[in-house]
Parts: C-alpha cells; structure tokens; sequence
C-alpha cells in the first residue's frame, strides 16, 4: 500500500471559486453549502496505482497514436513537467491523462459540434506515467481557440485538458494547461474563476528552447504541484 | 514550498479520453470496480447525479476509490481494482459493479470515497458512499457523526435489489435542499 503521510487541506487561495457567474454553468452545478471538514484517514491518504499495464509508449505521442492514413494536422509541440508534492519532492509512476481540441479548435468528441474540420488522424487524447523525478512528455499539437455559448463572442483560449493521480485520492487534480501571450486568457471566465493572479500564472506553461527539438516542435514546460506530502512506503 | 496548481473544470468533452465508452479504451478502469474473481459481496450501485433544479447531469463523471471485502486499500487481488471512473449517461446516471467493502478500521462503517467531476465545476467534489444495511456501523461511524443529521441521509446509498444482485440506489444533488453533503477532503 502506498499513502500520504500528512496532508495540507486544498489551497482554497489556489482553487477557483466554485460558484463563480460568469462561468454560467456554474449556476446550477456549483454547491452552495460549506464543504464538510473531513480529518483524512486511509480512506482519503491512499489511491489507485496504475502501472505500466495501463500505459504504453504510444500513449503519449498525440501526433501518432490515432493515426489512420497520413499526418496529424498543426504545429507539432513538445509539453513537458515535473508532477511535484507541495514539498517540491517527484510524485513518481503517477498516472498523468490528456484531451484537447485539434489545431482547428475541435474536439474528436460527438458532442462538439463546433463548425470547424475534424482531423482523422488526431483524437487528441493521450496518457502516461510519471518517471522516477516526476517527469511526464507528450508530443502533440497545438490545439486551436474555439467558441463556447457563455457569452457574446465567448472564446476559448487554446489549452490542453490534464488530469493528475497522485498517490493519495483526495490528491487529485484536474486543470488546464494555457499557452503564453494567448490574448484569450485575460477574456477567460473558466481561466479567471481563480481570484489570485500568482495561482493563475501557474497555468501558463513556458516556452522551453531547452524542450525544443530541431525542425521537429516548439517545446513547453509545465509544472502540476498536487497538495500534500509525497508518498512513502507503509506497512500493509 | 512549490504552491498548487488550481483546478479547472473537466469540461464537457472528456468522455473519449477518460471513460471506457471512449476511443482510447480497454486499459483504464472503467466502471467494473471488481469482477466475478474477486472476493467478497458483490454489490451494484446505481447513482444519479442532478443539478440545482434536478435536471440530470449528463456530461459528469464519477470516480471511486474503496477498500476491498476485508477492509484494506490498494491490496493487489486477482480481480479487484479498488477505483473505478464512469462517466454520466443523458439521464445523470452512472453505475458501478463491485463488492461490498469492509470496514477500513474497528469503529468506521463500510463506505467508498467519491469524486465527482462535471462542466461547470471549476473544483471537483469529494462525497462519500455509505449502505442503508449497515444501520449499526453507520450509526458509530466518526464521519457520519460529524455531519448534521439532517443531511447524514445524502451519504447513504439505499438498498434496493434487484436482478438477483445486492444493489444500491444513490443519488448526488449538486445544490439544493437536498444537496449532498461534500467533504473538504
């Protein structure tokens, strides 16, 4: 079994606001009671393990791993992080999950119906694990803008969905990974339903010439900082 | 001391990436938490999740997280996964197929932690599930205790057989009068 030793509660300075308007689905779906404190037991301090059964290589290279006959359309780009524990320590073999729109702004999901080309060889979904410093690397492309209903002339700005394990269940994290000096950001409800400008930032990934490949993609860094303590053996 | 990365809403087009109906399937746990292999009660929970006004939510997702039929977490057994994810279909619902887990230690009742996900929640949401049969243990339970009674009941799944097989109704109201008690977890 692996557990969290200690826990620090979610950073609610970090964390949007849940019921936050000019997000208009927030209206319905939001809770409007006090969270319950709950002093974490085993129930909260460990979580599911995926190992590499759940994953292969492929996984993580977007621009491959749905092709059918061709290339993948876009600006091929390389995102890269370190998954870290609030005390900067890797959250290793941690199961890291992605989804975006293709480089048209559409997503390979019924559901979208956005008047932009699919691409088919692209669905824009992909996983992997976190190596022994806590390092995760998808290659993909970049995902284009697209309109959403919130408002007048809503769009959104390009971003890559993540989902994050963690070792502990109530470790979990699902966010949004944003491009920098995307003029879309400062229009976002969903970017902006977090209060504190620092916190926000740390959604912004940075250009990396260092994950930059030659005549192949423009590489980004982006760092995921899960709350708590990192993982240590206990006995079972 | 890095500080944390805020959350953001999963959105509404993440079922082909995170859920078994999607194009990436087969290896991820999806929604069969334990199968005919593993040991212990097996039990199905069927779930709603509403809105505000108690419209279905169908485009949420579900994941929970137990202990397995003697009560430990994350023991490796042919069969059994401790996690499962499913995705909400157009009327809100969701089930699970698992086994009944034990309790994790003396004095806590048998429950499952859950994490709720949907458009339009910029954070998700912790609950937990707790069964009608275990009046006894829930009543003792430190947890349960420590909610107000009169929202206690939105913790506990209702017994309700049906198909031959032990199964469990529990719905999760995101606002309202009844809105489900969620943990700072």
């Amino acid at each position: 079994m692996r557990a969290v030793e200690r826990l620090a509660t979610r950073d609610w300075s970090s964390h949007p606001t849940q019921h936050y308007p000019r997000y208009r689905s927030t209206e319905l779906r939001a809770y409007k009671r006090r969270l319950v404190p709950l002093q974490p037991s085993l129930s909260e301090l460990t979580g599911p393990v995926f190992g590499h059964v759940a994953v292969d290589a492929s996984d993580s290279d977007l621009t491959r791993n749905a092709v059918r006959s061709g290339e993948v359309l876009g600006e091929r780009i390389i995102v890269s992080g370190r998954v870290l524990d609030e005390g900067g320590r890797p959250v290793r073999e941690t199961l890291v999950e992605v989804w975006q729109a293709n480089s048209a702004g559409r997503y390979a999901h019924q559901a979208d119906n956005h008047d932009a080309p699919l691409d088919p060889n692209f669905t824009g979904t992909g996983r992997a694990l976190t190596d022994s410093e806590g390092r995760y690397r998808f290659t993909t492309i970049r995902p284009g803008a697209y309109p959403w209903r919130n408002h007048h002339n809503a769009w959104r700005p390009a971003h890559i969905h993540f989902s994050v394990f963690g070792t502990a269940f109530v470790q979990r994290l699902v966010t949004q990974m944003y491009f920098p000096g995307d003029p879309l950001l400062t229009l976002d409800p969903i970017f902006n339903s977090t209060s504190d400008l620092d916190a926000r930032n740390r959604l912004v990934a940075k250009f990396s010439p260092d994950l930059t490949e030659p005549e192949l993609a423009l590489g980004f860094e982006f760092d995921i900082v899960l709350r708590g303590q990192a993982a240590t053996p206990m006995e079972s | 001391m890095p500080p944390q990365t805020p959350s953001q809403t999963v959105g509404p087009f993440f079922s082909h990436a995170l859920t078994p109906a999607g194009s990436r399937p087969g290896r991820i746990p999806g929604n069969r938490i334990a199968d005919e292999a593993a040991p212990g009660v097996p039990i199905r929970i069927e779930g709603r999740l509403l809105d505000g006004v108690g419209d279905p939510v169908p485009d949420g997702m579900v994941e929970i997280w137990q202990a397995d039929d003697e009560g430990v977490y994350g023991r490796i057994a042919e069969g059994f996964h401790g996690f499962g994810r499913a995705g909400t279909d157009p009327d809100g619902r969701f089930t699970f197929l698992t086994i009944k887990p034990g309790p994790v230690a003396p004095g806590m009742a048998p429950h499952a932690s859950v994490a709720v996900f949907a458009r339009g929640m910029l954070n998700h949401a912790f609950t937990r599930i707790y069964f009608s049969d275990e009046a006894v243990a829930n009543a003792a339970d430190p947890v349960l205790s420590s909610v107000e009674p009169t929202r206690r009941g939105t913790l506990v799944a209702t017994r309700n057989d049906r198909d031959g097989i032990q199964s469990y109704e529990f719905t999760i109201r995101l606002q309202g009068d009844r809105e489900s008690v969620f943990f700072d977890a």
